[in-house]
């Protein structure tokens, strides 16, 4: 069963992925991006993180990509034709620095994962249990992160603002 | 039906991520890029939360509490960043803004 | 209640605080009102515990009490802690008294100056530095006082910051501290380095445990006093870094007051006195000591004899005075020096103070010169300031007649004096009646040589209160210390418990007959009144025949006006040498051949590459993404390789 659900999910996120970054026009992306997050929330939830899921939801495909679609909308970006490319060279060359990653990746990633790994122990993690850990262990990168949120709303706010010049 | 190896998650993790860092060297439109960004967030996460399970520590959880939160606050600072380059320059190509020439 | 007497620092350091904090925006009686009442408190809360200590029987006079434990490193330990004994008793009663009466008198004379919340702030923490120099338990808590007092002294001394010449004299005053500070901090560190301790009970106890017996020659206690002594002159103005005392006088009068009566300058003979467990086992140092002291009283008392500036010629007053203290040191005779420490306190504020009326009268004319017939319409003044100059004069019965009539007889008398500093002393006595003669005959008497009319009046009660109560402290201090012939030491007996671990050189004990001691007390007084008659004859009445011999010997009257040249030759040696040094050695090879050659050569270097890396700054974000890319491929390659 969770094979089955990995799979068929994967496949939806790794081609909403591409799709997100072969689309055209601005508005299919952010759509794109949207499916793909959903299938990653789904992958979440198989991995024991429900609570993560759910954020994943809420906070990435719900208000951070309205985010994304309200500057969409208000900015009207055309189909992007812009003028020649002046660095199609260097997108060329970053294009084989990316595939070498990818390559390196998937060979590091199975050498951090414990021998013969792939029977997980780990189990469905309550909600509770994460609250305690992030606020007796965590809690003062919690209030941190609190004041970084300010920070960046403070910062957005003075960014828009309209100066007359 | 047995479980999926860890390794398969952490290998879509890579694609994913892959396919974020080609979309921001490729891609010219900063809104996009800037998705490409949130892409590779993602498959952070998927990476995080992998490792979690397989080493049952919850830790990763809290990790990905904050790559969320630091997500938002830099959509909110970032998308804030476009409007400025759009409406300094009418565009939204990100070749435009090479002032920083050196 | 006595162990809280170290809450007598608190109100200075409110004062401080809140006359820096807030005093810039309240009103002038506000500011000088709160600046009074800090130090006024300060003292009324010492007189109590005063009053509470001398009924302590004399081996429970030490109270040491520790506020908290203040650094901790490895086996160093410097606690802040507070010690009450007799001598720091009589010190905080005539730092916080005095300073007190300056205080009150200073509201007066600084009546409508700008930026009087920063003169009061600054003279309340002077205050608490002070104190805090009196009252700490070890070498380091001092240290941190004598800082703070020579900080406070060059904020004072600068006080009129829009004038070039007091911030030179502020500056000279700093640096010249500085010399002796230094010094200060090695003996300190040497202390620590051979005792393991800078607190002063269990130090004075290892030294007499560890030191029974004095002993000459170049020892580790005479490495240590000869380092703190060096020190001790930076601050009392002893030579050879007296030169900053007479530009101190740039400051405002009341400051000067304070920095040579009170505080600051009697830091020095402070430090001597309680070190006096470790100076009474070096007598090389000791008698080091007595010159030095001997020295500087002769050299000052000559100077001041033709200083036209009124405040130069108490200035030098001062450092002779300050010589005679340390004389006493030298002798052995640690509580003389204290005795003497105390009365002149009095007089010398008196007489700053005094000099500070003169001077409101005449709007800041500062040449004794262009004085004269000031008796009239200054009464107060004239007559308290004749009170003051009778004691320091030393007439009997006043008390500078009896503490430095001591100090005199402690030169002839102890073990470890000799005549000739009894014969230079009595010199200087002379002389000191003489220019104090001198200073009043020019300043009241004859006729007004300045222009600002017969009538006028003193300042108000603020001036003349403090003059009054000072002239009668000045008169009756010497009371506490009668010499043996009329009576009881009782400064002596008080002060006995203070010097519980220094060596006996048996200097207390009288050698010879109290009628040596009378003749010998009846030859200083003789010499006084003689200096005081020859004043009289010289500038009483007709002031030509001064004039005439400075126009016949012109490098006599040169030298001594000038101080002996010694600015000069600081200037000459001193500062040119360092000078020369720099700019010979420092600036042309070290500085441009090393530092510049090496600076260049980096920047050149830089300029040579930068254009081969500018080239990667293309300024494309793409291209960072990509050369970001690289890396992080490059980095996760190298992990690969490590793990395997």
């Amino acid at each position: 069963m969770e094979q089955i659900v990995f799979y068929v999910f994967a496949a939806v996120a790794v081609g909403s992925a591409l799709l997100v970054v072969l689309q055209q026009r601005a508005v299919y992306s952010a759509f794109s991006l949207i499916v793909c997050f959903g299938a990653l929330a789904v992958l979440y939830f198989q991995l024991g993180a429900a609570l993560v899921a759910a954020l994943q939801v809420i906070v990435y495909a719900g208000a951070i990509m309205v985010l994304f679609l309200f500057v969409i909308m208000l900015l009207d970006p055309q189909a992007e034709r812009f003028g020649p490319d002046r660095f199609k060279k260097t997108a060329l060359a970053g294009l084989p620095m990316a595939a070498f990653l990818a390559f390196v990746l998937l060979r590091v990633f199975p050498a951090w994962s414990p021998r013969g790994s792939g029977e997980p122990i780990g189990s469905v993690e309550g909600p509770k249990r994460i609250a305690h850990i992030l606020f007796q262990d965590y809690l003062l990168p919690f209030e941190v992160t609190s004041i970084l949120i300010l920070v960046a709303i403070l910062g957005a706010v003075v960014l828009v603002k309209h100066r007359p010049d | 039906m047995g479980m999926v190896p860890a390794t398969h998650y952490l290998a879509l993790g890579a694609v994913l991520f892959v396919i974020g860092v080609a979309g921001f060297i490729v891609r010219r439109n900063v809104i996009t890029m800037f998705m490409s960004v949130e892409l590779m967030l993602n498959a952070v996460n998927l990476t995080f939360l992998a490792y979690a399970r397989t080493w049952n520590q919850v830790d990763a959880h809290i990790f990905v509490f904050f790559v969320m939160t630091v997500a938002a606050a830099e959509a909110a600072v970032g998308l804030a960043l476009i409007l400025g380059l759009d409406r300094h320059s009418q565009t939204l190509d990100i070749d435009s803004a090479d002032k920083l020439q050196g | 209640m006595i162990e809280y007497f170290w809450l007598a620092l608190v109100p200075p350091l409110a004062g401080f605080l809140f006359n820096g904090l807030a005093g810039k925006r309240l009103p002038a009686r506000i500011v000088s009102g709160a600046g009074c009442a800090a130090i006024g408190a300060s003292f009324l809360f010492l007189l109590a515990v005063f009053a509470e200590f001398i009924r302590l029987p004399a081996s429970e006079q030490q109270i040491v009490h520790r506020l908290f434990t203040w650094i901790q490193a490895g086996t160093f330990t410097a606690e802040c802690s507070f010690l009450l004994d007799p001598l720091s008793m009589i010190m905080l009663l005539v730092i916080t008294g005095v300073g007190f009466l300056i205080h009150v008198y200073s509201t007066a004379y600084m009546k409508g100056e700008s930026g009087l919340y920063r003169y009061f702030a600054y003279l309340n923490l002077f205050i608490f530095m002070m104190s805090l120099l009196v009252m700490a338990g070890n070498y380091l808590l001092l240290f941190v006082g004598w800082e703070g007092v020579g900080l406070c002294s060059y904020l004072l001394i600068g006080y009129y910051i829009e004038r070039r010449s007091a911030g030179d004299a502020a500056k000279k005053a700093f640096v010249v501290n500085r010399v002796g500070d230094a010094c200060f901090l090695l003996g300190v560190f040497l202390i620590f380095k051979t005792f393991g301790t800078l607190e002063f009970g269990s130090l004075f106890e290892t030294v007499s445990r560890t030191h029974p017996q004095p002993e000459g020659g170049f020892t580790v206690l005479a490495a240590i006093t000869l380092l703190l002594f060096l020190g001790a002159t930076g601050k009392s103005a002893q030579i050879p870094l007296q030169v900053w005392l007479p530009d101190a006088m740039e400051g405002p009068t009341p400051v000067s007051a304070l920095i040579h009566a009170a505080t600051m300058v009697t830091a020095g003979v402070y430090l001597v006195v309680r070190s006096a467990a470790l100076y009474s086992r070096a007598p090389d140092v000791l008698l080091l000591v007595a010159v030095v002291g001997v020295l500087t009283a002769l050299l000052a008392a000559l100077t001041a004899l033709v200083q036209r500036d009124i405040k130069k010629v108490l200035a030098y007053s001062t450092i002779s005075q300050l010589g005679y203290m340390f004389m006493a040191l030298g002798v052995g005779a640690f509580s003389t020096g204290i005795f003497h420490l105390f009365t002149h306190a009095f007089f010398k504020a008196l007489l700053f103070l005094g000099a500070g009326s003169v001077l409101l009268r005449l709007h800041h004319e500062l040449d004794l010169f262009r004085m004269g017939g000031l008796k009239n319409s200054l009464r107060v003044t004239c007559w308290t300031m004749w009170v003051g100059t009778a004691a320091l004069a030393g007439i009997v019965p006043l008390s500078g007649f009896f503490s430095k009539d001591e100090i005199l007889w402690r030169a002839l008398d102890s073990p470890l004096g000799h005549p000739v500093f009894w014969v230079a002393g009595l010199v200087v006595a002379g002389l000191t009646a003489f220019y104090m003669c001198r200073l009043m005959f020019l300043a009241f008497y004859g006729s007004p040589a300045h222009g600002h009319g017969e009538s006028g009046s003193e300042a108000g009660t603020a001036v003349t209160a403090p003059l009054t109560l000072l002239a009668g402290a000045a008169a009756v201090a010497g009371l506490i210390g009668l010499p043996a012939y009329l009576g009881d030491h009782r400064l002596d007996r008080f002060l006995e418990p203070v010097f519980r671990y220094s060596y006996d050189h048996g200097v207390s004990a009288s050698h010879a007959s109290h009628s040596l001691e009378l003749l010998a007390a009846g030859a200083a007084l003789a010499i006084s009144l003689l200096g005081g008659a020859l004043a009289y004859r010289l500038y009483a009445r007709d002031r030509s025949l001064p004039r005439r011999l400075a126009d016949r010997f012109p490098a006599i009257h040169g030298t001594l006006q000038r101080q002996f040249r010694i600015d000069e030759a600081y200037s000459l040696f001193v500062v040119g040498g360092l000078k020369a040094l720099s700019r010979r050695v420092l600036w042309r090879v070290v500085d441009v051949g090393v530092v510049d050659g090496a600076v260049n050569g980096t920047a050149s270097l830089f300029r040579r590459w930068s254009g081969v890396a500018a080239r990667m700054q293309s300024g494309n974000t793409r291209t960072y993404a990509a050369w970001i890319v690289t890396g992080a491929a490059l980095v996760f390659l190298y992990l690969l390789s490590v793990i395997g």
